[in-house]
């Protein structure tokens, strides 16, 4: 089970609406590297984990991706809230609105709606943790390019935390990978 | 929000990072006794941090101890993306 704490993570601060930046966001809240995508894929794969501290981190680290989701969400709130259809429509958001008005859905920013296809879970733990540290990079990634996008020093602020997330995760997950590998060692797997 | 409240909020906000950041590396490097020890400090920081914030302003979850005696506060208190 979960119990939610009703704060953000992080902090979230922006400088009126900017609907555009918001489109470009969503690539973090609904498509394929999203924050939604890491927090399935993690909270998926530790069923099939071999070890107590693998089926630890992959919990902690899925709860914390969705942690992150709602500090995406924020900012997409936040960004177009009470903005009129034609605002979202110049802003290239016209067949979102049609489909979604101002609610906040998990489409990428070309509204390609999330994916349970964005996510996979082998069975292999080793499979699966490269996986892991592959997305945390593609993620990376993700936000310095969305960094570059925005002049907005409060979105900067709130992305840079986000991007540094990613560096941690990746390196905790090396270190599972590590475990993973001498447990299988020692049993013998292959 | 008031800037009082803001201000224990982020203070808040800010241990209880400090808390999940220990968390994870704890995972991974379990018999770390600095870790620990620092892990401990954080979460002892933010249960007093966050019963002194409940006490004034109310829920940050719903346990029934912040709430007015018969009255439900838990969703009258502000949305984290309404902040």
């Amino acid at each position: 089970m979960w119990v939610y704490e009703k704060k953000l993570e992080y902090p979230v601060r922006v400088e009126g609406s900017d609907v555009r930046m918001a489109k470009f966001l969503m690539a973090q809240y609904g498509g394929p590297d999203s924050e939604l995508s890491a927090g399935i894929r993690y909270l998926t794969q530790r069923y099939s984990m071999p070890t107590n501290m693998t089926k630890g981190l992959l919990t902690d680290i899925g709860t914390e991706e969705l942690a992150h989701w709602e500090i995406i969400a924020t900012m997409i709130y936040k960004l177009t809230h009470g903005v009129p259809p034609e605002v979202m429509k110049e802003a290239g958001l016209g067949g979102y609105y049609t489909m979604h008005d101002n609610a906040v859905f998990p489409v990428n920013p070309d509204g390609v709606p999330w994916t349970a296809a964005y996510v996979q879970a082998t069975g292999d733990p080793v499979t699966d943790l490269h996986e892991d540290m592959a997305a945390e990079q593609k993620a990376r990634t993700t936000y310095e390019h969305l960094i570059r996008l925005t002049d907005d020093p409060g979105i900067k602020d709130t992305l840079k935390f986000l991007r540094e997330r990613e560096v941690v995760h990746f390196q905790r997950f090396g270190e599972a990978l590590d475990n993973v590998q001498e447990f299988q060692e020692t049993k013998k797997v292959f | 929000m008031n800037k009082t409240q803001m201000a224990l909020l982020k203070q808040i906000m800010e241990i209880g990072f400090t808390a999940i950041e220990l968390n994870l590396f704890l995972d991974t490097h379990p018999d770390n006794s600095a870790a620990f020890r620092d892990f401990q400090e954080a979460s002892a920081r933010y249960r007093k941090l966050t019963e002194e914030y409940q006490r004034q302003y109310g829920p940050l979850y719903p346990d029934g101890q912040y709430d007015t005696a018969g009255h439900w506060r838990w969703t009258e208190s502000p949305w984290p993306w309404e902040i």
